[in-house]
């Protein structure tokens, strides 16, 4: 029997147990909406943006580990999902965005609707197809699957155009996918274990560097199993919180331009740091040469190309980072070594660090405290959420003031820094998880990048709570502006707001203003009894600046304090 | 450090674009390329020149070979082996340079692949080396026009690359 390549389109995603589309219709993809009608199994849930799609992709594959999919129309369809794209490519995110595209024999005739979306993305995505016959439709789709989510994930584009959707075949999906081109290095080599094992059992000062690639590889419970053993301390980076738990009394907590002052110590005094799919970016290193001036660098990660990118590594360790957790615990299991009495002075050193400068700022009975906020929706979630962040100082409070227990908790966008991320990945997570509590912690400027997704969380209801920290400026942008630019705020300041609690019950969601201290607990539990999309608007102290903070350029240690 | 690096692809749309994107978006230079498929028409195989220190060599190296539809990269540097290209230059043929001409031609195992009444079309092959003396010996005499490949490399001995 012979099916269209829009029947074997849906077919394919179902044999894929992919089962939830973001998605948004248009000319080409007609023939595909014409199948999804039929196929009430494959849910579909119609967005507001093309660029809400993909950040919804993103984080229902954040919060579940399963990959997103996300599927769009040619030409502005297609171009409004490339910030997403090279959303989900920086933090290693997987992801399958379906573009149509005009169809074969009009492709390159700038026909109507048409844009080189492969083009257009070729730098942001781990790969691309251009689908041109229905015959490679199948196991092109079972190999952007594939490709998505193994070795370093990342996003995967398939473009579709009209006439492949239209043309018939067979349809064979194949069983198991092998490429002699991409053959992705998952088993670490027991040498180099042996290697990292010896210099930890040498280390007086070792510091564990973990990012985001515990959480992409589910190893959390195998980091805590080496720390605890080795009674090492544990500092993340933005993607890697989470993998550790941060009340843990080996939590350094964040490292970087606003990591506390313990981790940034602890990293400058370091003689091994230990980089677990963690990739030394700008904003963890601070000045590169005075980066852990001291230390060994072991780094493990599936990705040969991150190793010894930015920092000269002594011992590298290729593959996946579960795997080489697993096969270091049982190397570190057959150690002699008395690690609780080789690490104490260490210890010792970053208690003294840790309450020397705690994450502090200055509470007020009259006006809100961003951080306050943050510390309340921990408290009143009792941490049993997700989350998701904006960019911004709302992201970095988020980051500093959430104590997050368990990976897949805390979506943000670290690499890009798309503003307008929080939202969309919000519902992505809460169609993924619909019972849990889900919050973005968002900015005033960033939310009203996607604020139109309200409309599909209304339509979908789907429970997103939204707390804008509404400090009514850009504030990362403006405390930048105060501490390197002479306090002139050019631009920063969107003088005409629009009033959110209106802005949300003109959705059909419900809108909350909390404007005293005294309101931030009960606005929150209202929020989350209501079981509905809701905006809270936290109107709060308008100058706070985020701290500490390492100036771009400085080394981890000069770090401004307050 | 010059390096000639030799990439095995699968023969697959847009992956040229794919190696020379990789190229631009990461700052690293293309000195010469050169791209054609295999006996196996399914693959090709690009030999790419391109300068640089060994980190930056090393990261061309690992970015090359994280590309999916990259087989198997080879850096020539460290090791023995033949590279090729190939030059036509049309030069100015007076009679007062015609033997002169041809003996350069000579010299260099040229050949002589077209003549004119007043041009000399002349072809040398070689490694880069022997085709930058042979172009700069024959300038004086007067090059109109001058077309060169890419290169094109392979170890000696047993050695292969895919
Ligand atoms: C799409 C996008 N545009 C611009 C920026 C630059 N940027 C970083 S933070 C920021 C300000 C964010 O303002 P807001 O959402 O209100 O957050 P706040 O810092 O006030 O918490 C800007 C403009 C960005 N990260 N992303
Ligand atoms: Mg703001």
């Amino acid at each position: 029997m012979e099916y269209t390549g829009a029947e074997i389109f849906v077919k394919s995603l179902l044999k894929q147990g992919a089962d939830l589309i973001f998605g948004y219709p248009g000319g080409v993809v007609l023939p595909i909406y014409d199948e999804l009608f039929k196929t009430p199994k494959l849910r579909h849930i119609l967005v507001r943006h093309e660029q809400g799609a993909v950040h919804m992709a993103d984080g229902f594959a954040r919060a579940s580990g399963k990959p997103g999919v996300a599927l769009v129309t040619s030409g502005p369809g297609a171009t409004n999902t490339v910030t997403g794209i090279a959303t989900a490519y920086m933090d290693s995110i997987p992801i399958v965005v379906f573009t149509g595209q005009v169809p074969t024999a009009l492709i390159g005739n700038d026909a109507f609707q048409e844009a080189d979306i492969i083009g257009i993305t070729r730098p942001c995505v781990k790969h691309s197809y251009l689908v041109r016959d229905v015959k490679d439709l199948a196991s092109t789709i079972a190999e952007a699957f594939y490709i998505a989510t193994t070795g370093r994930p990342g996003p995967v584009v398939v473009d579709l155009p009209k006439d492949v959707l239209l043309a018939k075949t067979k349809f064979e999906y194949p069983e198991t996918v092998e490429l002699r081109s991409y053959r992705p290095n998952t088993s670490a080599n027991k040498r180099q274990i042996e290697k990292l094992a010896a210099a930890l059992e040498e280390a007086k000062r070792p510091v564990l560097y973990v990012g985001g690639g515990m959480i992409l590889t589910n190893a959390a419970a195998e980091l805590k199993k080496l720390a605890h053993t080795i009674q090492a301390p544990v500092t993340m980076t933005l993607m890697g919180l989470g993998s550790f738990p941060s009340l843990d009394d080996l939590s350094l907590g964040m490292l970087g331009m606003h990591g506390t002052y313990r981790a940034n110590m602890a990293v400058t005094h370091t003689d091994l740091i230990v980089a677990l799919g963690a990739r030394f970016d700008d904003r963890v290193t601070g000045k590169l040469d005075e980066f852990a001036p001291n230390a060994k660098v072991a780094h493990v990660d599936v990705d040969p190309t991150a190793i010894s990118k930015n920092v000269p590594t002594h011992i590298p360790v290729v593959g996946d980072l579960k795997d080489a957790m697993k096969k270091l615990n049982a190397v570190i299991a057959e150690s002699k070594v008395d690690w609780k009495a080789k690490h104490k002075p260490w210890l010792e050193q970053i208690d003294e660090w840790k309450h020397a400068n705690k994450l502090e700022y200055v509470k007020k009975t009259n006006v809100i405290k961003p951080q306050f906020v943050v510390e309340e929706i921990d408290r009143v979630t009792g941490g049993d959420a997700i989350f998701t962040t904006e960019v911004g100082q709302n992201q970095m409070w988020a980051a500093q003031y959430l104590t997050l227990k368990r990976p897949r908790t805390f979506l943000t966008s670290g690499g890009l820094g798309t503003m307008g991320y929080g939202f969309p990945a919000a519902i992505g997570a809460q169609a993924a998880f619909p019972d849990k509590v889900v919050i973005d912690i968002a900015g005033d400027g960033s939310i009203q990048m996607n604020i139109q997704e309200l409309g599909t969380a209304v339509q979908q209801r789907l429970p997103v709570i939204v707390a804008i920290l509404n400090n009514g400026f850009l504030g990362m942008v403006r405390q930048w502006q105060q501490l390197f630019h002479g306090n002139r705020y050019a631009y920063t300041c969107m003088e005409s707001q629009p009033d959110f609690v209106k802005l949300a019950e003109a959705y059909g969601a419900l809108g909350i203003r909390a404007t005293k201290p005294e309101e931030v607990g009960p606005a929150l539990e209202q929020a989350i009894a209501a079981r509905r999309p809701t905006i809270i608007d936290f109107v709060v102290d308008r100058e706070e600046n985020v701290y500490p903070m390492v100036p771009a350029g400085s080394p981890l240690n000069k770090m401004l304090l307050a | 450090m010059r390096h000639t690096i030799s990439v095995l692809v699968e023969n697959k749309f847009g992956v040229l674009a794919r190696i020379s994107g990789l190229f631009s978006g990461r700052g690293f230079n293309i000195e010469s390329l050169s791209v054609a498929p295999t006996l196996d028409l399914t693959t090709s195989r690009m030999t790419i020149i391109t300068r640089g220190d060994d980190a930056i060599i090393e990261q061309v190296i690992k970015q090359l070979n994280k590309l999916i539809d990259v087989i198997k990269v080879i850096d020539f540097s460290e090791e023995d082996f033949i590279e090729r290209g190939i030059v036509l230059v049309k030069v100015n043929a007076e009679p007062s340079n015609r033997a002169e001409i041809l003996r350069m031609t000579e010299i260099f195992r040229g050949k002589v692949v077209d003549v004119s009444a007043k041009t000399y079309t002349i072809e040398v092959t070689g490694a880069e080396a022997k085709v930058s003396a042979f172009v700069e010996m024959i300038k004086p005499l007067g090059i109109i026009e001058i077309a060169r490949s890419g290169k094109i490399a392979m170890s000696r001995g047993k050695k292969t690359l895919g």
